[in-house]
């Protein structure tokens, strides 16, 4: 384990950002992912790059806007609210298809809400985020090397599809430290002909865009960003399956709750209870096949979730009421413990769930 | 022999402005000092949300349209990412000093290496005609229709004198373009601004006085007087800062 | 043990968090999986700081503490809130300098160590949590392979402040040889 190193969580993400290319990051003080920030403006000035605290998070995603319209690899971060204020901007990335990497450490919400890790945040980023039809790939790690590892899948998926890719995280995972290689196998990058770096007056202007006044070519547009993101749905599903084999009773769970149900699903296993996991790491492209397939041989689900249950929806629409789908969860900043997840599990197992 | 042309830097396509509107006027300028100065194939401009939210359509280098306000945001992050290209935003009051005005006053705090074009038409025009946050105290529009009441709606942002308060920029300058003589100097200025970014000085605006006689509700020749009668009185034109000029530079 | 959790809690300042990354990188080092968590916010300035070390021979399912199997309190408070949560059997540093009751719990073991004065006696005033740490390791093996002890101490003392890694290794033993009586 030599090659491995003990880094936080967001500065897994930071050191990820920068050995794929990273070269620009804008943000915005906010709790509980500044350490990315502190990480990124001690290091960009010295290989060569832009680290620039924002007057606001508006400014920033607009920052970042403006790098990925030159075709270069940009990264912004932030917190719950610091994502809302960002909406506007991830809406006008999505609608001038430009690549970009946005990180969420989560905090609970809604409002000021608090600092302590939630996940309260999944329908703004999976069902889009702000105005428009469009779709962000969000990326959901559950412990300190998939942050890294997905950092930099987020900046090779953003590039390939031409739209932003999230980093779902919470603030448990921004803030743990566990060992990390960061050894990673990079793809091939990816050609960018429609970038503005100057025509050279050798090619036509190029023109960074999201305003169609003509309905039919808006239209037309929108549908052809969603044949590309059927080709996401197709190809870029990612999840873990975990003791699911002989599993009577399927856990939900994503990032840190993940990590307690496995706790908790250890502890039914010794009570001779058949229950596993499906682990959601992209939340969109949601892994609907899964559950689609684990509904055929499960009697029951159950969505362990740091919020008010908001992935639930989309397991419910996976399992497509072949079996019931119950809720485990806290909200708020609230973490669950593995006994209330366990005893969730029991309950389930001696038919006492609603 | 050719005694008129368009300037290269200007595509081909129609503009949409209304009759008598100078927002024509300003993109010549722009293309022309664009021109004289070489620099089409690596200028990048950012249109704004406004009436000229199309200018991508209408200058031949590579554009970006920017969200309502965020112009200069974006114009950061195009001039760190590439600092040799030239870098602009086109924008109007409601962008520029309303709904942008934090991005406004924090590029030019920075002393960002861009250049700003800011149409000042003291009016909302793609939507129809209303108050602006340069609107003129008494000025009849949509949203004030008795006339702006600063009690009620405060004064006008007077962009240049605020940004004068700042140490970050190097040059910022009220110019007009409703006739001849103010149309030199805009353009002047308007190259300095240019030449500012190529010498790697820095952030300097163009506050350009401009008429917009379909909302103003005046002929194209009156709205043209209304701003030498009632505007300039308010607006003052002339060079609100200039740093090198100050340091002896030149 | 397959799996221990510590937690290590006291008042901002301390080095709670330095000692839970310590032994963590210790973990890393004997070929473990760890993870370390802490509290964070504004209760850490000035107030109570804690932190989660898990160190696990399997993967680290959840690394949230909530039963330690070792608790290491450098405060009143922090013994005050965290004694009833560690696992029956499991052991209870206290720094009796600063906590001057008496653990209640009579199924798990008690050491006391009264760091502060012991780090004040030898004017290392900043070293208590790193002598209690030696005291840690004592108790549970930790000093069985020592090389990885010093290798950890490496890695967290920043490479700005290399010359306190004698100072802490002097502390560690400190702690380590330290004798209730």
């Amino acid at each position: 384990m030599a090659d491995k190193v003990l880094m936080k969580g967001n500065e897994a993400i930071a050191e990820a950002a920068i050995l794929a290319g990273c070269r620009h990051y804008f943000g915005y003080p906010i709790t509980p992912q500044t350490e990315v920030a502190a990480y990124m403006a001690k290091r960009m000035p010295k290989i060569g790059g832009t680290f620039l605290q924002a007057e606001s998070e508006i400014a920033a995603i607009n920052m970042v806007y403006g790098v990925a319209s030159t075709g270069k690899r940009v990264m912004t971060s932030s917190s719950s609210p610091g994502i809302s204020l960002k909406g506007e901007g991830l809406s006008y990335l999505a609608g001038a298809d430009l690549p970009a990497l946005v990180v969420n450490v989560q905090r609970g919400g809604p409002g000021l809400g608090g600092i302590q890790p939630s996940q309260s945040d999944y329908f703004q980023a999976t069902k889009g985020g702000a105005h428009g039809d469009f779709h962000m790939i969000v990326l959901a790690p559950d412990s300190v090397q998939e942050m890294a590892e997905l950092t930099v899948r987020g900046f090779e998926l953003a590039d390939q599809y031409r739209m932003t890719a999230m980093i779902l995280a919470d603030g448990t995972m921004g803030q743990m430290m566990e060992p990390v290689s960061l050894d990673f196998k990079f793809r091939d990058p990816v050609e960018k002909p429609w970038a503005v770096t100057g025509t050279g007056m050798k090619r036509e202007h190029n023109i960074i865009n999201s305003l169609y006044l003509k309905p039919d070519l808006l239209e037309k547009t929108n549908f052809d960003r969603f044949e590309r993101y059927k080709v996401i749905e197709e190809n870029e599903v990612l999840y873990e399956e975990y003791k699911m084999e002989d599993a009577e009773i399927c856990v939900a769970a994503f990032g840190i709750a993940a990590r307690v149900a496995k706790n908790a699903i250890d502890q039914a296993r010794e009570q001779g209870v058949k229950v596993g996991l499906i682990r959601p790491i992209t939340l969109w492209p949601f892994p609907t096949k899964a559950f689609a397939a684990a509904a055929e041989k499960v009697g029951h689900f159950l969505s362990v979730e740091l919020s008010m249950g908001q992935m639930i929806e989309d397991v419910r629409l996976a399992v497509n009421g072949k079996a019931p789908v119950s809720l485990c969860n806290r909200t708020g900043g609230m973490i669950p413990l593995p006994e209330q997840v366990l005893d969730a599990i029991l309950s389930i197992h001696n038919g006492g769930a609603k | 022999m050719v005694i008129f042309d368009k300037p290269h830097a200007l595509t081909d396509v129609p503009l949409h402005y209304c009759p008598g509107c100078t927002h024509g006027i300003v993109h010549r300028l722009v293309a022309e000092v664009i021109d004289e100065l070489g620099i089409e194939g690596k200028t990048i401009g950012i249109a704004p949300v406004g009436c000229s939210v199309m200018a991508y359509d209408y200058f031949n280098f590579d554009m970006i349209e920017a969200a309502h306000g965020r112009a200069p945001a974006v114009a950061t992050g195009v001039k760190r990412s590439d600092p040799e290209n030239i870098v602009f935003t086109y924008q109007g009051d409601g962008d520029l000093a309303s709904i942008g005005t934090a991005e406004t006053v924090h590029s030019a705090a920075r002393n960002e290496n861009i250049t700003v074009i800011f149409i000042n038409n003291a009016i909302y025009g793609m939507t129809g005609g209303q108050m602006a946050p340069t609107s003129l105290p008494g000025q009849v529009t949509q949203t004030s229709p008795y006339g702006r009441d600063v009690n009620l709606c405060g004064y006008p942002v007077k962009v240049c004198e605020m940004l004068s308060q700042l140490d970050g920029p190097e040059y910022l300058a009220r110019v007009a373009v409703n006739n001849v003589k103010n149309i030199k100097n805009a353009k002047k200025a308007i190259k300095k601004a240019f030449e500012n970014q190529i010498n790697g000085k820095g952030f300097s605006l163009i506050e350009v006085l401009s008429s917009c006689p379909t909302n103003w509700g005046l002929t194209p020749q009156k709205a043209l007087q209304w701003i030498d009668e009632k505007m300039i009185p308010y607006y003052p034109l002339g060079v609100y800062k200039d740093r090198s000029a100050e340091k002896g530079d030149e | 043990m397959a799996t221990t959790q510590y937690l290590f809690a006291g008042f901002g300042g301390q080095g709670i968090l330095f000692s839970g990354k310590l032994l963590a990188y210790k973990g890393l080092i004997d070929g473990m999986n760890v993870s370390w968590l802490p509290s964070y916010g504004p209760e850490m300035r000035g107030g109570t700081a804690s932190c989660g070390v898990v160190i696990s021979d399997k993967e680290v399912a959840s690394p949230i503490v909530v039963t330690p199997d070792v608790l290491i309190a450098m405060n009143l408070p922090s013994l005050d809130r965290y004694e009833s949560a560690v696992r029956p059997g499991g052991m209870i540093f206290v720094d009796s300098t600063l906590v001057e009751r008496k653990v209640e719990r009579t199924d798990v073991q008690v050491f006391y160590v009264p760091a502060t004065k012991i780090a004040s006696d030898h004017n290392i005033p900043k070293m208590a949590n790193i002598i209690l740490m030696g005291k840690v390791l004592a108790e549970t093996n930790g000093f069985e392979n020592e090389q990885a002890v010093v290798d950890a101490l490496k890695k967290v003392v920043s490479a700005k402040h290399a010359d306190m890694l004698d100072v802490n290794l002097n502390a560690m033993k400190i702690g380590r040889d330290y004798q209730e009586g």
